[in-house]
């Protein structure tokens, strides 16, 4: 088990260091953060200017040294746009879309647990269906159509919710639910596949045999089995949800960790995607491994192969 | 249209003629909330050069001079009056009344050490050719300064009104180190003299700005009414209408055209379509360098220039303040003049040049643009009725710009805001004067527009801007298109009116 640790903790690494270099590199390829930070229209005095005095004059590889070095000792620079401390407005903003992942994998979990269980008791009936719909409904709508629809009903119609910021949790509903919907065919699924397959199982035929009464069998003895999977799913997928905020965050105002990468995309604010992409990818990593590790305790074949 | 597009347009548009019941959040609590897509985190006129910080500029700090957008004539601001000594030298007499935000009192000091240090250019000022034209500034005495410019500018008015404020004495001085060592500008407190001062602000989120209760009198700006001010980034366009249309915003801009339209029924909206400085235009690759030697022939180049009808995309795309433009400057700036050889739109006389040109069957390019994909696409649509086949390249502005200044582009159609300075110089100087973004580096052309640049007779100015117009027309280097035009929708409670240069004058809008 700790061989198997120490590789998945190296390959984490590995990963970790080219998204890094990846991302430095398309950055670059998208534009000339010079040109970006002086402004649409500026002269090339203007731009020269910038490049000069924000050190973008020097080789990319030594700009990308210099960052990751800083970023080996704890340093991950600072934005030339915000004028900020870049580990700051990172972990000032990483609490809200944190906040919204959990809300929106909370809101997948109670949507999709249920309909995944009520699919597997009536495999392919009407029921099965529909849930099956429901769920697909959620990831084949994009997410910022469904987000605006949301609005439009909500808010402008109803009047029922807040459509921007984050004072109180009626903030939170929407988004949410937009942004969780769309996960919710993946665990609905696994739920449904693990339920219908624990469902066959010899245990659960002889605690019925026993004459437990069904929704024991089905919630005590089945799901919890059943579950094992879905919670190294969840996890990967809140790691998608942190990342896959972009969208969400920027219709609904929310200035989190995916707006601010979605406004440091459009500025070229170099030091700033490399901390985002950095702190995402390495929250990505972890939750990754932590399935892994948690798919290997259950499953000791994963840890011999 | 893409169709997600589409179905939104759709949906919201359903409901935005039909939504009349929003209440007027802003007028209760005396706060007019503003909004734009963008992220404001440096609150400084000199290194932040958003647009939004052009109009926090004109709210938050005071220039010497004042330009009356109305009647183009210049007024005192911070200077009581000003003289050009010779046409390098101007001299101005400061106000002895106006105090900044913190309560210190303003002086000579004040402006010397601003000109200063924004002329200085390893102080990193982002839009440096707004002050490039500053040799220094002398203190003459305590209330009465000096500014020697480098060489004859006779646009320094316009620009001394639209883009150059003071700031209080050893304002920088107080900049954070960064990490480098080097100064943070930027991310010093705004301190200036305006309507309007800063009193609190969070990256990404809001800037709230609160009415001077000291600003001075008789300013040419007049006494700001509104209490509060709070712009708010709300990127998505949609989610700014579902505000406004909620009473959660009170004024936006930049609204769709076909979105606009809709709301305009809206009895709580006032929608206005207002004219901006941005131009649009389509340079041509004069000299060949993009490796397609096809308009480097003038006949092909006004071909193209007969085949587009500016007038239909200015009309059913831009809005009713566009007006097709046939000179490289913005009718509303000095200087600029109509008065060229024009090209309308007539098909069959494109065709008849491209025959006489040697492309009878016409022939195949590739356009580039960034903004405004529709636009663009309206042009390769009309190119294609004449057997012009365009290819669209859509690229983001900081990757089109590099490969534009290296003449890779057989046909780039851009746009130019001027900075909103009201002078041909900011524009027809930029792209004709042998520099990288010229299309045709025509010497004669820049023989004339050296003797206009720095003369301060406006008479020589104008005689020599007209000439130099009328060559980059003949010779149909540029393609001049239209003026763009901004949709702006706000709460009918608020008295506001929309300018031509693109800078809201928040600071005159009252509550009706």
């Amino acid at each position: 088990m700790l061989i198997y640790m120490i590789k998945r903790l190296g390959m984490a690494i590995l990963v970790a260091l080219t998204v890094s270099i990846l991302s430095f590199l398309m950055i670059y390829l998208s534009g000339d953060p010079a040109i970006a930070l002086a402004g649409e229209g500026s002269s090339q005095e203007d731009i020269e200017n910038v490049r000069q005095v924000y050190g973008f004059n020097r080789p990319i590889i030594v700009q990308y040294g210099d960052w990751l070095f800083q970023a080996l000792q704890g340093n991950l620079g600072h934005s030339n746009y915000l004028k900020s401390d870049v580990a700051s407005v990172v972990f000032e903003r990483l609490p809200i879309t944190m906040l919204l992942g959990a809300c929106a994998l909370g809101f997948a979990l109670i949507l999709s647990i249920p309909l995944g269980v009520v699919a597997a008791i009536r495999p392919n009936s009407l029921v099965d269906r529909i849930a099956l719909t429901i769920a697909v409904v959620g990831q084949a709508m994009p997410s910022f159509w469904f987000a605006l629809t949301m609005i439009l009903w909500f808010s402008i119609n109803w009047r029922l919710l807040p459509i921007t910021g984050t004072d109180s949790w009626l903030n939170f509903i929407m988004p949410s639910i937009a942004l969780g919907y769309y996960v919710t065919p993946a665990v609905m699924r696994l739920t449904r596949a693990g339920m219908l397959e624990v469902l066959s199982s010899d245990y659960i035929r002889t605690a019925r045999a026993k004459g437990l009464r069904p929704m024991t069998v089905l919630f005590k003895h089945a799901l919890r089995n059943a579950i094992i999977p879905v919670v190294s799913l969840a996890a990967v997928q809140f790691g998608f949800m942190l990342g896959g905020s972009i969208v969400i965050e920027t219709i609904f105002a929310i200035n989190g960790l995916g707006f601010l990468a979605w406004e440091s995309i459009q500025r070229a604010d170099l030091p700033m995607m490399q901390a985002i992409v950095l702190v995402l990818s390495i929250f990505y990593i972890c939750l990754t491994f932590f399935a892994d590790m948690l798919n290997a305790f259950l499953n000791p074949l994963i840890r011999v192969s | 249209m893409k169709l997600s597009k589409l179905l939104i347009t759709a949906s919201l548009g359903a409901i935005l003629a039909l939504d009349a019941g929003s209440a007027m959040a802003g007028k209760s609590n005396d706060t007019m909330n503003w909004s734009t897509n963008r992220e404001i985190a440096v609150i400084d006129p000199y290194y932040n050069n958003t647009r939004e910080l052009v109009i926090m500029g004109h709210m938050g700090w005071d220039g010497l001079i004042f330009r009356d957008i109305k009647t183009g004539e210049f007024k005192p601001l911070l200077a009581k009056s000003w003289e050009w000594k010779d046409s390098t030298t101007i001299e101005f007499d400061l106000r002895t009344d106006v105090k900044f935000h913190d309560g210190s009192s303003f002086d000579a000091d004040d402006v010397v050490y601003t000109l200063n240090h924004v002329s200085n250019k390893d102080n990193g000022v982002l839009t440096f050719r707004n002050v490039s034209w500053v040799k220094n500034a002398e203190k003459i005495s305590s209330h009465k300064v000096r500014i020697n410019l480098g060489k004859p500018f006779p646009a320094a008015l316009a620009y001394l009104a639209n883009a150059v404020f003071i700031l209080p004495s050893g304002h920088y001085d107080k900049a954070p180190a960064k990490a480098d060592g080097k100064k943070d500008f930027g991310a010093v407190a705004p301190v200036g003299t305006g309507p309007y001062k800063v009193t609190d602000s969070k990256s990404g989120e809001f800037v709230l700005m609160e009415k001077n209760a000291d600003y001075m009198s008789g300013s040419a700006k007049g006494k700001p009414q509104i209490g509060k001010m709070k712009f708010r980034t709300i990127s998505e366009k949609n989610t700014q209408i579902a505000e406004l249309l909620t009473g959660g915003l009170d004024w936006i801009w930049d609204v769709p055209k076909d979105q606009a339209e809709r709301m305009d029924g809206n009895p709580a909206i006032t929608i206005e379509n207002a004219k901006t400085f941005r131009v649009s235009y389509m340079a041509f690759d004069v000299d060949g360098d993009s490796g397609t030697d096809v308009f480097t022939k003038k006949k092909v180049r006004q071909a193209v220039s007969h085949a587009i009808n500016r007038k239909s995309i200015a009309e059913n795309l831009v809005g009713p303040a566009s007006v097709v433009i046939h000179s490289a400057c913005h009718p509303d700036q000095f200087g600029c003049t109509q008065d060229v050889p024009q090209y309308d739109y007539d098909p069959a006389r494109a065709k008849a040049l491209l025959k006489e040109a040697g492309y009878p069957n016409g022939f195949e390019f590739d356009i580039y643009a960034y903004r405004q994909r529709e636009f663009t696409e309206a042009v390769i649509g009309d190119l294609a009725k004449v057997g012009i086949k365009a290819k669209l390249n859509f690229l983001q502005y900081r990757a089109l710009r590099d490969i534009v200044r290296k003449g890779q582009t057989p046909i780039n159609h851009m746009t130019w805001g001027s900075y909103s300075i009201p002078d041909v110089s900011a524009i027809v100087s930029n792209f004709f004067t042998l520099g990288p973004d010229d299309p045709a580096k025509d010497v004669e052309v820049k023989k004339l527009l050296d003797i206009a640049d720095n003369s301060i007779d406006v008479n020589v100015r104008k005689d020599n801007y007209k000439k130099a117009f009328t060559r980059i027309a003949g010779e149909a280097y540029w393609l001049p298109m239209f003026t763009y035009a901004k949709y702006y929708a706000y709460s009918k409670e608020l008295g506001f009116k929309a300018t031509p240069d693109e800078i809201p004058r928040f600071y005159t809008a009252t509550w009706k």
